[in-house]
């Protein structure tokens, strides 16, 4: 069986002709949103009479939730709301790709949508001005179901060579992480670097530094341009933390975190402040680490392959084996940002962030408070 | 299989999303030697506007016990921006930066051979020393064969192949081609390519450069060379014996004069410099591969063009001595020398370190010498 999909092999410079044909002033724009795992992505695409200037211009729209895993067929429904607008890679200007939230036919957020409650806590907490990055790592299979460039019946040589690596031996499908790369680029991603990973067919991008909310959007976003253009390639995206068993790493979504008072003079005070609160809350956090409340990661926090084991907390100047790490130019400079190791590749960067902010910045007492959402999707924008 | 999976990716593809414009942004690859001495990695980051010189690019760090050079508990390392230069895969305004590791503590790391040749090429800058380094090697697939030979067994023997053209001598030119003008695009200081004697087996040479340069843009033309053989799905090997038996290995024959060397009578510098190299030939083996010397036992054999690794020699026009003068040197009483002992897979910071030592530093014995 081929390593890349049948699709792949359609011929694009038929493509190229139509895809250059003029649409005159309509335009299209593609809904993006999280369907019930979680995990998956889902878009459709609808014509506006013009092009769309900012988010308002945008209607809201609905789908067929008994399809996404989100709804039963008698009262399928759902609404989706744009919430974040971005340049079109894939048709061009002045098409847009729209990330939106997903509410339930009583206009309340579905189970998967935690940009609902990240936008409460974020809102709570906007004076420490918190900035965000997300290391995003992830896996490419072959159509074939086997990690890609991998050879059929066996393994590549153990890992060693492949962190940063170049070479048709080192890196397997930089095609794809450049064409990413630009995709990003163009649709105003903060994407701020790529490199390959320690496993080969392994790599991983960045996103950030972003303000609060916006870290969740951009990281959604740049996962579906990644689909986007792995698809284009006929190769597959894996977020799984730990696709291959074995002496072979898992993948994560190293998260880094800072407020304003960490960022100036002396905020080193306030990092281990915050390390201190989050080591009193070490669970909870990793039930929001991966979308099965901490299953998933239980395959790759071992405490081998620059992890920290899933039972502890710790913390540590350029430990890539602990929980949190702090990197050595913040524990000299004193002042900065801390690294969080736990989150799993296939996290939800609304969740992560959320509980976060919430665990670092609010008192305990408002810890896991649970928020009423009616105010705010009630009316239609049209 | 002879090429990559990734050959398979539709490069048409490719070229629509690479042709998508960036407005202000760069993006930067910072490239570094890892704790082999030999392999390459690379990591890029985004720039909000174009580095106009290396001033422009920040520091940053990596993780450095996933490249062979700290321990996980203490991974974070340091990379100093070095030397710059176009990008010729992502193209302008996108930049390829070359780097220096420092360990957590700001000192070098173990393969951070650049640091120390920076130091003693500014003791001699006055004197101008030139280089010129004829890198060779050898073109592999994925599955470990040279590119082009049959898969069970071997070509016909050498002979045909030095020089060669047509597509029974020549096997992987396209990667020659593609890489000579990626690295003149680049601003690589690339003077010449030729086929080798072994089939798939190739050679560029990079000069002159002076002083400091010559690592320089030797390191990032074989950066550009691991790209563009990743691209075409084939591997480039440094090895110095890729192939035992009647098969040639791969050098980096290294090419010295100074200002004094190039002028008027400068054939007296070089038989002086010539002279002091007879004597410390065991210090330069031991700089001239990665491994001390265990390299180059392999390739250094006294046949095959090469001289014995056990013994220095020096001669006009002759191939298999330590030190070949040109013979048009010879005759017009000036010009170079040509050090043939260096392994394809050396690293040129120590070895043109260790010719300024020797031959313009004056050094004696077994130790490179210290100064402050």
């Amino acid at each position: 069986m081929e390593s890349v999909s049948v699709s792949s092999q359609l011929n694009k410079s038929v493509r190229q002709q139509y895809m250059q044909l003029p649409q005159g002033a309509r335009c299209q724009v593609t809904y993006v949103w999280i369907d019930g795992t979680g995990e998956g992505l889902r878009n459709k695409t609808r014509s506006l009479e013009q092009e769309p200037k900012t988010l308002q211009d945008i209607p809201e729209w609905n789908f067929d939730g008994s399809s996404t895993y989100q709804a039963e067929g008698s009262n399928s429904d759902m609404y989706l709301i744009p919430v974040a607008m971005f340049r079109d890679p894939f048709t061009l200007d002045p098409n847009k790709l729209v990330l939106c939230e997903v509410l339930k036919y009583n206009r309340l957020p579905a189970e998967t949508n935690h940009r609902a409650r990240c936008k409460k806590i974020m809102e709570q907490v906007k004076e420490e001005v918190i900035w965000f990055g997300m290391e995003q790592e992830y896996t490419l299979f072959g159509a074939d179901g086997h990690p890609f460039g991998w050879p059929k019946n066996g393994y590549p040589r153990p890992q060693g060579p492949y962190y940063c690596g170049v070479g048709a031996d080192c890196a397997y499908g930089r095609d794809v992480v450049e064409c990413h790369y630009k995709a990003c680029l163009y649709a105003g991603l903060n994407i701020y670097g790529t490199n390959a990973e320690v496993m080969p067919a392994q790599w991983e991008f960045q996103i950030g530094p972003c303000e609060g909310l916006d870290m969740g959007d951009h990281l959604w976003m740049a996962r579906f341009l990644l689909h986007r253009v792995c698809e284009d390639f006929g190769v597959i995206l894996t977020l799984d933390p730990k696709p291959m068993m074995g002496n072979w790493n898992g993948a994560g979504c190293h998260t880094n975190v800072s407020t304003k008072a960490m960022r100036e003079e002396g905020g080193l005070k306030f990092i281990e402040e915050a390390t201190e609160k989050l080591g009193k809350r070490h669970k909870k956090h990793i039930e929001h680490y991966d979308p099965h409340g901490g299953r998933d990661n239980q395959r790759r926090l071992t405490g081998l392959h620059e992890t920290s084991s899933i039972h502890d907390f710790s913390t540590g100047v350029a430990n890539r084996a602990a929980s949190i790490r702090i990197p050595r130019h913040v524990g000299q400079e004193k002042k900065g940002y801390f690294e969080d190791r736990r989150p799993a590749a296939n996290c939800d960067p609304y969740s992560v962030t959320m509980v976060l902010a919430e665990t670092m910045l609010l008192p305990p007492e408002l810890h896991d408070k649970e928020y009423k959402f009616e105010k705010e999707y009630m009316f239609d924008k049209e | 299989m002879a090429t990559s999976a990734s050959t398979k990716l539709d490069k048409a593809v490719k070229h629509q999303y690479m042709d998508l414009p960036q407005g202000d942004k760069v993006q930067a690859m910072y490239i570094w030697v890892d704790g082999s001495g030999e392999g390459l990695r690379c990591k890029t980051r985004t720039l909000d506007s174009e580095p106009k010189t290396i001033q422009d690019l920040p520091e940053w760090n990596f993780d450095g016990s996933s490249t062979y050079q700290s321990e996980g508990s203490n991974s974070d390392m340091y990379l100093v921006p070095a030397a710059m230069f176009r990008d010729p895969f992502r193209k302008d305004p996108n930049k390829l930066v070359l780097c220096e590791v420092l360990k957590y503590n700001r000192k070098p790391a173990e393969t951070n051979l650049r640091r120390m040749c920076e130091k003693i090429m500014t003791m001699v800058d006055t004197q101008h020393p030139w280089f010129g380094m004829e890198q060779e090697y050898t073109l592999l697939g994925v599955d470990g064969h040279p590119f082009g030979w049959p898969s069970n067994g071997f070509p016909g023997p050498q002979g045909p192949y030095y020089c060669g053209v047509g597509a029974d001598k020549a096997y992987g030119r396209d990667v020659v081609e593609a890489h000579y003008r990626a690295c003149l695009y680049a601003g690589v200081q690339i003077c010449g390519t030729n086929a080798e004697v072994m089939p798939a087996q190739w050679e560029f040479q990079v000069g002159p450069c002076e002083g400091i340069n010559m690592g320089d843009h030797l390191w990032i033309a074989r950066f550009i060379l691991h790209r563009v053989c990743e691209d075409f799905g084939v591997v480039a090997s440094f090895d110095p014996k890729p192939i035992p038996g009647n098969w040639n290995g791969a050098g980096c024959h290294t090419n010295f004069s100074t200002k004094e060397m190039r002028e008027d009578g400068g054939l007296k510098i070089i038989e002086d410099s010539i002279e002091r190299l007879s004597k410390r030939h065991m210090y330069h083996i031991r700089a001239y591969d990665p491994k001390g010397g265990l390299d180059n036992a392999r390739r250094l054999t006294g046949h095959h063009e090469t001289s014995n690794i056990g013994e220095f020699s020096a001669g006009v026009a002759n191939r298999g001595a330590s030190i070949r003068i040109p013979r048009t040197v010879g005759q017009e009483k000036k010009g170079y020398f040509e050090d043939r002992r260096p392994s394809a897979n050396c690293d040129p910071y120590i070895v043109t370190e260790a010719l300024i030592r020797t031959c313009l530093l004056k050094e004696e014995g077994e130790e490179p010498a210290e100064y402050k």
